[in-house]
């Protein structure tokens, strides 16, 4: 039984990954830039929701709706200011300002509500769910986890496949200037991108600060890094290796947590990590791109 | 009286700049006209000018992204101070044991870097960089679950259990305990064995630069496949400038330890890695002199803002984000410069080094 506990906290803890992966796989598919700053937009939101939720004591739904509106004007803010100036300029030049973005959301997030935790109430209640004889024990964070993350996918991959703007992304990430030739508007799909992204991050970290109910400024930086390195996994660039990606580390890492060594589990996700890649060089899903001289 | 060689000129004016600010400095401590907090982070600059100057062997003259390149710095660390702990009572002299913490901090890195650079290097591009940084956690995490401690019979290793497993006999002691890093170390570090390890790296450095293995390790950055095809074996050369760039990290490592009573493996994490990559793009991608200057302009910054309090880091990353918008926002660049950016190179590389 407490195999299967821990299948089900690993695929938890891997779909808030997924969510988070979400939105560095589609900013990396379209801006082909590591957006660093993810990490604390993730931060931004589970504070949005915090403050909504237990100090004005909005409703849940709408404390969760204020931090995506929040996340994603952010994400819009963000996107202009900082890396739209520098979209001819090189990846390296982005990736530092990025870093600098990070940088700064995390001290003003010190400043405006300092470094001490809060202590973040589930907004799914601490309830679970018993099943055989009461064996094994579900929480109800969990459930909400799993079936959220399921509907985003969906979401996700009908609005990629089958909305003009979808295909739009989907044509600026092959292709920018050609897509500029068939009159997509480019800057407008990739702001597009970065406000889809921010959204699914308030999300994320409405989820994380649930399952995990710490949170400080620096919240959002390692489940940050750990989702990169889940789209990597499964292939930076695609939706569905997203998922994969996220699901797999997920549950590698609550598996080595619970059966190999709590010290090592984050050296254990890293491990397989590395032993994908030499194996893939593009991750699971990835794309294989031919070089050419 | 012949004209010198443009590199031959870079290389003297980088020199000269490291020495008259060693000479400033000294003179600046001798009459008593320095604050002491800067004092304390004489050594600290030397060291992340050494990082910075050996990632940028990687980053600017390789041209692959790392991300992990604090973990060699925290291999040298560590190895570098449990040298000189355990050979306290063989070697009385505190330059000496210095010197050879270093060079062990050193040894111990380069092998670092060339048992991770064989995998690694096989990858391009941003898997690299990623792999990077996974090797930078792994190493983190190992050192934290890490135990040594030295008696009579030398040295004694555990791993993923207590100091007191150890099996040490009377009179041995712990050096490093496990999450607590090392406790007690000797502060060995100087301003002045900074300096000789900044021109040590220097020296090192521009020389590989310009010689016949640093011009095949520019000429893969700039295109891996032509490069190829003219014969340069592409292993040997990317693993030279890896292993180069990894020693020199294990050295500053060490001496950046030994200016410190403790140390544990959480400090060279990845935000480590990413503020000496931030020196590296913002001193300039393969040029030393640049990479030097941001390096001290960027750990100095951060004392200097102290008058603002709380807002001073705030204040750095706003410097960092305006900084990098105006030296790479083609609008803001004269129109010369950016005709050739764009009608000339399409990598980009040049026009970030040329600055």
């Amino acid at each position: 039984m407490s195999f299967l506990s821990h299948l089900i906290s690993g695929i938890s803890l891997g779909s808030i990954y997924a969510i988070i992966a979400l939105g560095y796989t589609m900013v990396y598919g379209i801006a082909k830039m590591l957006n660093f700053a993810h990490g604390d937009v993730i931060m931004v939101g589970a504070y949005a929701c915090f403050f909504m939720v237990s100090r004005y004591e909005i409703p849940a739904v709408v404390g969760v709706l204020s931090a995506v509106v929040i996340c994603t004007l952010l994400g819009i803010i963000i996107e202009r200011l900082a890396y739209k100036p520098l979209r001819s300029a090189t990846s390296l030049a982005v990736l530092i300002t990025a870093i600098g973005i990070s940088y700064f959301l995390q001290n003003a997030a010190q400043l405006l509500w300092t470094s001490n935790p809060k202590v973040f109430n589930s907004l799914m209640g601490d309830g679970s769910v018993k099943l055989f004889d009461g064996r094994l024990s579900i929480s109800v964070t969990a459930i909400v986890t799993i079936v959220v993350c399921v509907i985003i996918m969906l979401a996700l991959t009908w609005f990629t496949g089958r909305t003009k703007m979808g295909k739009a992304m989907r044509a600026c990430s092959e292709d920018k200037g050609a897509a500029q030739l068939m009159g997509i508007n480019v800057n407008f799909t990739i702001s597009m991108t970065f406000a889809i992204g921010s959204a699914l991050a308030a999300i994320a970290g409405v989820l994380l600060c649930s399952a995990y109910p710490i949170l400080t400024p620096t919240t959002g930086s390692m489940p940050g890094i750990k989702a990169f390195t889940a789209a990597v996994f499964g292939g930076i660039g695609s939706i569905p290796g997203a998922l994969l990606g996220g699901v797999l580390l997920g549950i590698i890492e609550i598996f080595g947590k619970a059966y190999i060594s709590t010290q090592l589990s984050d050296a254990i996700v890293f491990v397989v990590l590395i032993v994908v890649l030499l194996v893939k060089p593009t991750g699971l899903l990835g794309k294989q791109v031919q070089e050419k001289v | 009286m012949r004209k010198l060689q443009k590199s031959t000129r870079e290389s003297i004016f980088t020199y000269a700049i490291v020495i008259v600010a060693f000479l400033a400095t000294q003179g600046l401590m001798l009459s008593g006209n320095i604050s002491s907090a800067l004092t304390g982070q004489l050594v600290p600059i030397c060291a992340y000018v050494v990082m910075a100057v050996s990632l940028n062997l990687t980053v600017g003259v390789l041209g692959e992204l790392s991300l992990g390149h604090a973990s060699f710095m925290s291999v040298g660390a560590f190895s570098g101070v449990t040298a000189c702990i355990s050979l306290a009572n063989v070697i009385p002299s505190d330059p000496i044991r210095l010197v050879v913490g270093m060079v062990i901090g050193a040894i111990c890195a380069g092998a670092a870097g060339f048992l991770i650079g064989i995998p690694v290097l096989r990858l391009n591009g941003d898997y690299l960089a990623i792999v990077t940084l996974a090797f930078g956690e792994i190493i983190k995490n190992l050192i934290t679950c890490l135990s040594v401690g030295v008696d009579s019979r030398g040295l004694h290793f555990s791993f993923l259990t207590s100091s007191s497993m150890l099996n040490l006999e009377e009179g041995g002691t712990v050096i490093i305990n496990g999450p607590m890093g090392i406790a007690g170390i000797p502060k060995l570090s100087t301003f002045t064995a900074g300096f000789i390890l900044v021109v040590v790296t220097l020296f090192i450095v521009m020389n590989l630069v310009k010689s016949r293995a640093g011009r095949a390790i520019m000429a893969l950055r700039d295109n891996r496949i032509a490069a190829e095809s003219v014969g340069i074996p592409v292993t040997k050369y990317k693993l030279m400038a890896f292993v180069t760039s990894a020693a020199l990290a294990g050295a500053a490592g060490a001496l950046y330890a030994m200016n410190f009573s403790t140390i544990v493996a959480t400090k060279f994490n990845f935000s480590t890695s990413i503020l000496i990559l931030v020196y590296v793009v913002l001193g300039g991608l393969g040029n030393i002199w640049g990479t030097v200057i941001a390096a001290t302009v960027l750990t100095i910054l951060p004392e200097m803002l102290r008058g603002f309090n709380d807002y001073r880091m705030l204040l750095y990353a706003i410097v960092l984000i305006i900084v990098m918008l105006a030296t790479n926002n083609s609008r803001l660049k004269l129109i010369p410069a950016w005709l050739k950016k764009t009608l000339g190179s399409k990598t980009g590389k040049e026009s970030i080094s040329n600055e």
